[in-house]
């Protein structure tokens, strides 16, 4: 009388016709739902796909990550951590077991993301790309300026501004890449390879604006970490807000909080530049202008000393001339005539000085002290008087 | 020479004429060194007007830069 299914050894279900039957009636009874508790037994196949169980008190539940969901979660979980995973509830035919099929995976706080984050940067630190010392300093007056982001993000917008305010002069080459989702650290990489084959950059600016956690992953993305780490050409990174900090940031060259604060790194302000070469052009001639005035001061002691030297020699040569002119004057017979003494001179002019050159009768001069007396020899007498010795 | 080290260069001339112990006929060849490299650096800062442009890979490698508005 009774035909129902399952109600008689006739109406018996298949294993499979009911363990299907079951898993449609799981599926259609419970909505895709968040779950909590630890995790348990965590293994990882072959085929990519994550087995583990999640456990509390009082119960378990037999949990399947599918290799293209786990793309999507940061780090696989620890043994005993506390998660949370939102997923379908199922039944695993085969095997007839329930099964929680996980498409999001959360730890408790920071949980995940930050165990992604430590694995990646011990990696890198090991291999010194992290390394402080590897860091180049950047140039101070680039010409072009690299910029690696959306082209439509605010990030660019503002990189722009600050540019553009410090030094008009300075050439922006903006570089389009996808800065969040599924595809972005791929763009990022190419955008980075791009910039290193064109070579024109003299530095770069990589980054985005504030985002959530999720946005800004690819920035904590190990090909990304590894194309910043070799670029030939200086980076910049610039990812959300100051608290934001990824991995781009530990193997940049310099690390700005935010992308306004890259651009302020990237170019000096013109005016201070400007500024710069005055106080230099004043020191140049400020330098010369006191060379000359130190040389003129030499040339003046110079030719100070010269003169002295000269007056000097000049009065050595005066005292001279004045002590000879005494010694002339003391043999002159002026000096003579003035104390009375008279000198005879003929019409020649010679001196007459013995009785032999007086003729009776002949007119000579007599030298005085005050003039010339014209006399006649009366006579000539041997008895001369004698005459005082020379003074 | 970059325009780093052209101001690099500036610089040193700058220490070396405040020294006293330079030579003349040295301190008057620096001096002009110094006003040729200022006159440079200031032409280097003056001629630009910045661009903005974007960075386009054409399909066989070659980039092109195209103007931003």
């Amino acid at each position: 009388m009774f035909d129902a299914p399952g109600s008689s050894p006739d109406q018996a279900f298949g294993v499979g016709e009911l363990t299907t039957l079951v898993k449609q009636a799981l599926e259609g009874g419970f909505p895709p739902l968040w779950v909590k508790g630890e995790v348990s037994g965590f293994k990882r196949h072959t085929n990519g796909h994550w087995y583990f169980s999640l456990k509390d008190a009082s119960g378990q539940l037999p949990c399947v990550v599918w290799a293209r969901e786990t793309r999507r979660i940061p780090a696989p979980p620890d043994e005993g951590m506390a998660v949370f995973a939102r997923g379908q509830l199922t039944v695993y035919p085969a095997q007839g077991k329930l099964q929680f099929m996980v498409d999001a995976l959360e730890a408790e706080g920071e949980g995940l993301w930050k165990k992604a984050f430590d694995a990646l940067k011990a990696k890198l630190d090991a291999e010194g790309l992290t390394d402080p010392a590897r860091k180049r300093r950047l140039p101070r007056f680039p010409r072009a300026v690299a910029v690696i982001t959306s082209l439509d993000g605010a990030a660019r917008r503002d990189i722009e501004a600050v540019i553009r305010r410090r030094h008009p002069g300075v050439d922006l080459v903006l570089i389009g890449a996808v800065v969040q989702g599924e595809g972005a650290p791929a763009s990022l990489v190419a955008a980075l390879d791009r910039l290193a084959r064109w070579g024109g950059a003299d530095v770069a600016i990589i980054g985005r604006g504030g985002g959530s956690r999720e946005d800004l992953w690819c920035f904590n993305d190990e090909s990304v970490a590894r194309a910043i780490a070799a670029s030939p050409v200086p980076i910049i990174s610039a990812v959300g807000h100051e608290i934001d900090v990824t991995i781009a940031d530990l193997v940049a060259d310099l690390r700005a909080a935010t992308p306004s604060v890259a651009a302020e790194h990237a170019v000096p302000i013109l005016a201070e530049v400007q500024d710069q070469l005055r106080r230099l052009g004043g020191r140049l001639a400020d330098a010369l202008e006191d060379r000359v005035a130190a040389e003129r001061r030499a040339l003046a002691t110079q030719l100070e000393r010269f003169t002295l030297r000269a007056t000097r020699m000049v009065e050595r040569r005066r005292a001279r001339v004045q002590q000879v002119a005494g010694r002339l004057e003391a043999l002159s017979p002026v000096a003579t005539l003035s104390r009375g003494f008279t000198v005879a001179r003929d019409a020649e002019g010679r001196t007459l000085a013995t009785r032999s050159a007086f003729a009776v009768g002949a007119t000579f001069d007599l030298l005085v002290q005050d003039g010339r007396v014209r006399a006649r020899t009366e006579s000539v007498h041997d008895d001369a008087p004698h005459l005082p010795s020379r003074a | 020479m970059s325009f780093e080290q052209t101001l690099a260069r500036l610089e040193q001339i700058a220490s070396s004429l405040d020294r006293d112990d330079l030579p003349l006929e040295e301190a008057l060849r620096l001096f002009e060194e110094g006003i040729a490299k200022l006159r440079e650096a200031n032409a280097a800062l003056g001629d630009a007007e910045g661009k903005v442009q974007r960075l386009i890979e054409g399909a066989s490698g070659v980039f092109a830069l195209e103007e931003e508005s």
